[in-house]
């Protein structure tokens, strides 16, 4: 990085969605940040709080039903209908965390011990704690402190910031 | 391809000043590439060092997640030995290809 002229410093990365694969784009730009020494920042809100919350952080589900990408293994159209079955998002599910746990791609809770273990923080939006009724004892260790939107911004602050949605 | 002059022997090295070939390396040329950090190498460093490049030799990808379980240093003490990026880093002073994982 350091041929480039203006580089990035900071990283804040929003995620407010709690399917496996929005929740591990997140991650792996915020680990990916802190791996290039890069400052890195989480905000879980919304149904992203899943991906912190002790009870569901380490079973996210990937969407079967209304998902156009999702194809069986071999490539065939995975049909709606069956995703609607009962056990068939959670076998899809497992069957995903199983195919990244072979690329090294490590479960949430470990993946938030990476993150934080390189100096990345952990951060879970106060409304939608409120709103969830999730306290700070729901979440995992990681997780530094409930904020508000203001102080999300507060952190914001400096050169060289870039603020990502997910 | 580029030729650089380190610890008083002549190594290949790519644009971003890695080694291309590990086994012009030695302890020597590691101990001047971490002065361009700022780190002076201990016994820790080149027990990470020595992981990193059997890892490498063995054909195998490196990663953060490996490094940390690899008994020689956890996730956190491999950020504080090496700063500023970890795996980059070291695989510049091990000697060795810049990493190319994105975990």
């Amino acid at each position: 990085m350091s041929n480039v002229q203006n580089p990035l410093k900071k990283v804040l990365i929003i995620c407010a969605k709690g399917n496996l694969e929005d929740v591990y784009a997140a991650l792996v730009l915020a680990n990916g940040a802190v791996m290039e020494g890069i400052e890195a920042k989480m905000f879980f809100t919304f149904f992203g709080l899943d991906a912190i919350t002790k009870k569901t952080m380490n079973s996210l589900h990937t969407a079967t039903v209304g998902n156009p990408a999702m194809r069986m293994p071999g490539g065939l159209p995975f049909p709606t209908l069956l995703g609607a079955l009962p056990g068939v998002e959670a076998g899809v599910s497992a069957m995903m965390r199983s195919q990244m746990d072979k690329l090294d791609i490590p479960p949430v809770k470990e993946f938030l011990e990476m993150i934080t273990a390189g100096g990345g923080e952990v951060f879970a939006c106060k409304l939608a704690a409120d709103m969830f009724k999730l306290k700070k004892e729901d979440f995992t260790e990681e997780v530094s402190d409930i904020i508000t939107v203001g102080q999300f911004y507060e952190k914001c602050a400096g050169e060289g910031v870039q603020v990502i949605f997910v | 391809m580029a030729e650089k002059v380190i610890a008083g022997v002549t190594v290949k090295v790519n644009d971003e000043g890695y080694m291309t070939d590990p086994s012009q390396w030695n302890r020597d040329i590691a101990v001047e590439i971490a002065k361009e950090y700022n780190i002076t190498l201990t016994d820790k460093h080149f027990a990470v060092l020595e992981f990193l490049r059997q890892r490498v030799m063995a054909g195998e990808a490196l990663t953060i997640r490996r490094v940390g379980s690899s008994g020689i240093v956890d996730i956190k003490e491999f950020y504080q030995l090496f700063p500023g990026g970890p795996l980059k880093v070291s695989s510049k002073i091990a000697g060795i290809m810049k990493p190319l994982s994105c975990v």
